[in-house]
């Protein structure tokens, strides 16, 4: 399958997410769109991993195993983004706690 | 000869005690202190004095100063009848001033009295040191030194600005020629590799030097002499320096400090003989100067003033004889006028204590009525500098004027005009002041009286020399054998007169009956002055000192001043400042508006980082 596919696939998923991260307002949904930016990732590295691995067993047969890098660092990305949910989602919890609402436009204390 | 270092060392040693102890040294303490310290350096410059008469001169090596590369300079000091016969005038008279000043400046605080002996005794030393110096180095030093007492005294009442400013200009106007002075000291160590003046006037190095070297150097000698003995074009300083105490101007504007330049080209002789341009360069200067100042003092009312442009005036006779070549003379001028003019400065000074500080002779009248012995010995030293025959100016004066006329009879004329013009000044001022009526105020009139010991007692001494000072020089035309030039004549060749003697004797009589004739004159014309209206026309000219003090003024002092407000006003201000602070306006402009992008608004924030990350993209990927 031609790997222009997978990349226009995790282009679009990764545009959708940071879009949403621009316009939405409510930190959930922010935090999903995260996830779905890593996911696109994720998605490209398992479809660069996948066509590596094909090319390389057409030019050197006896190494065709190696070539899956990309796909143990999938592994470590989603143990990675599973870890900042968990902070994350506590962040929002005491945002919420505090200010009553989960909109990230509230979360200007800082400046003044 | 062994005592030689104790003759700068001792006046060194009243400085710094008197100096430090400015504040709690008494009156007495400080002013016996000031007078014994010097009077002791005249006794050992008596006896190295003796010494030198007796075939005894050298150079003493006190140790070594300077050591750089090739370059030796010890700290010597050359003892030689010139050198030594400069020590004496410089402790005798200045022992005279010193005494005299312990009566003049009673009425300062006790503080500002310290100060007034420490400034007087670092002068005396800076002068000996001036003198004593066996190299260039040396000299320049003392040279330096005097430039700076000279300033420290006519500045002494420092509270007044205009003092402070005369102060200044004196410093400046000495600077130039002091730099001239230290380029041509500058050449002569390239030329020649050595200070020393055993060396740089010996004919193997003299031998060596261009016509263009010789005369390069003995200029800017000449530049230096001329900045410090108040020669045109520098001499504007010496009349502003009056400012300062009269014992002051006494010692250091007429008897020692101001015949520096002259001791400057009589030590380098030498070099000077070797330079025909130079030479007719200072006969001209000496001549335009003593024309130009005599005829200034014509129409000064002030009596310090009139005095001042008189020292200018002798100064330029002096320079007169230093240009047609006849040293001995040009020192024997400074020997008597040291004696006569510190007389009548320190009269002079009799006469303002007496008046309660008035100077203006138009205020004055009759005074000899009430101060015999500062009238009389004023006029012994008016009779002296007119060169009445008898008196030491005499002598002096028309040795001078018979060497102009053997070598210019156009310049004779205009010397003998100069000192005719000196005969009549000087007289205008002692009728104006001693005789006719007094015209000051009755209380000033109730003040007057005669001054104490202390202040007459140099007076009559200086009377005395003044009167008998001139014997030590009498040509041989009149009997004498010139023992002075006699003395001198290891140091300073002795040019023979080439007159005969009848002309000497036409010369003599001719110059004689002209200055009685002036003296008549201005009996005339002022035994019964009753003060005078604004002057008109050339009088005015004169009153003003010919503009000059305007025409440096205009040329030089303003354009400095306009460069200075440029500097001050565009290239400093908005040059230099606007640069330094345009930096900082710019970048507290700057963030003021990148603070703007601080919204924290967390959506604003992300948007930028996508658009920074798109922006990399970009440029990854198209550039």
């Amino acid at each position: 399958m031609d790997i222009t596919y997978y990349i226009t696939l995790s282009l679009a998923l990764f545009t959708i997410g940071i879009v949403g991260v621009l316009i939405r307002r409510n930190a959930i949904l922010i935090f999903m769109c995260i996830e779905l930016m890593l996911n696109a990732v994720n998605l490209l590295l398992v479809a660069f991993s996948k066509m590596h691995t094909a090319n390389m067993a057409t030019v050197a047969k006896d190494s065709a195993t190696f070539a899956s890098d990309a796909q143990i660092f999938v592994f470590f990305i989603m143990i990675v983004a599973a870890a900042e949910v968990s902070v994350g989602l506590a962040i929002i919890v005491m945002l919420y706690r505090n200010i009553h609402s989960i909109d990230v436009n509230f979360l200007n204390r800082l400046k003044n | 000869m062994n005592l030689v270092w104790l003759i700068p060392v001792l006046p060194l040693i009243g400085f710094i005690i008197n100096g430090a102890g400015r504040n709690f040294l008494s009156k007495t303490v400080a002013g016996f202190l000031g007078s014994a310290v010097i009077l002791v350096s005249f006794v050992i410059s008596i006896l190295v004095f003796w010494q030198v008469k007796n075939g005894l001169s050298g150079t003493v090596h006190l140790f070594d100063f300077i050591h750089i590369n090739t370059l030796h300079l010890g700290f010597d000091f050359k003892i030689d009848a010139l050198s030594s016969l400069f020590l004496l005038i410089i402790t005798g008279v200045g022992f005279l001033i010193h005494v005299y000043s312990v009566a003049y400046m009673h009425d300062e605080p006790q503080k500002d009295f310290a100060r007034y002996f420490s400034y007087l005794n670092l002068f005396v030393f800076m002068m000996l040191l001036l003198v004593l110096g066996n190299n260039f180095v040396i000299m320049f030093i003392g040279w330096e030194g005097v430039g700076l007492c000279s300033y420290l005294l006519i500045g002494y009442w420092f509270k007044n600005t205009e003092f402070t400013n005369a102060a200044n200009k004196a410093f400046n106007m000495n600077r130039i020629g002091d730099f001239a002075f230290l380029l041509a000291v500058f050449w002569i160590v390239l030329r020649v590799g050595s200070l020393d003046f055993n060396i740089v006037f010996s004919q193997e190095t003299l031998s060596k030097f261009s016509v263009t070297d010789i005369t390069g150097i003995t200029l800017l000698l000449l530049v230096g002499a001329t900045g410090k003995s108040a020669q045109i074009p520098l001499y504007t300083w010496l009349p502003d320096a009056m400012a300062g105490p009269t014992p002051v101007s006494a010692l250091i504007h007429a008897a020692t400090m101001v015949t520096a330049g002259i001791y400057l080209i009589a030590r380098s002789n030498a070099l000077f003989s070797l330079a025909p341009f130079t030479q007719s360069v200072i006969t001209i200067v000496g001549l335009a100067t003593a024309l130009l100042a005599a005829s200034i003092a014509i129409r000064q009312n002030d009596i310090k003033k009139v005095l001042a442009y008189s020292t200018v005036s002798q100064l330029g006779f002096m320079f007169i004889a230093l240009g047609t070549g006849y040293y001995v003379a040009a020192v024997f001028h400074v020997l008597t006028h040291a004696f006569f003019k510190a007389l009548l400065f320190l009269g002079s000074g009799s006469v303002i204590h007496a008046m309660g500080g008035e100077q203006d002779i138009r205020k004055m009248g009759g005074l000899h009525k009430h101060m015999k012995i500062t009238s009389i010995t004023f006029l012994i030293g008016c009779l002296a500098i007119s060169g009445i025959p008898g008196l030491s100016g005499f002598f002096s004066k028309d040795e001078i004027l018979a060497g102009v006329f053997g070598s210019n009879k156009i310049f004779y004329g205009l010397a003998l005009f100069a000192a005719l013009l000196t005969a009549f000044y000087m007289f205008r001022l002692y009728f104006i002041t001693f005789t006719g009526k007094f015209r000051g105020t009755s209380e000033q009139q109730h003040h007057l009286h005669e001054s104490p010991w202390l202040m007459t007692l140099p007076l009559i001494t200086l009377a005395v020399l003044s009167v008998i000072g001139g014997y030590i020089g009498v040509p041989e035309v009149l009997g004498g054998h010139h023992e002075l030039a006699q003395f001198l004549s290891p140091v300073v060749p002795h040019e023979n007169f080439h007159l005969s003697h009848s002309t000497e004797y036409i010369l003599m009589a001719l110059s004689t009956l002209l200055v009685i004739a002036s003296i008549l004159f201005a009996w005339f014309k002022f035994k019964n002055y009753q003060g005078e209206g604004d002057a008109k026309g050339f009088g005015k000219i004169l009153r003003n000192k010919w503009y000059v003090d305007e025409l440096y003024d205009a040329i030089v002092v303003q354009p400095l001043m306009a460069l200075s407000a440029f500097l001050d006003g565009i290239a400093e201000k908005k040059g230099i400042d606007g640069t330094v602070n345009g930096v900082g306006k710019l970048v507290n402009y700057a963030s003021r508006q990148a603070r703007l992008l601080q919204s924290g608004q967390v959506g604003a924030y992300v948007l930028l980082m996508v658009l920074g990350m798109i922006l990399l993209f970009v440029i990854q990927l198209f550039v």
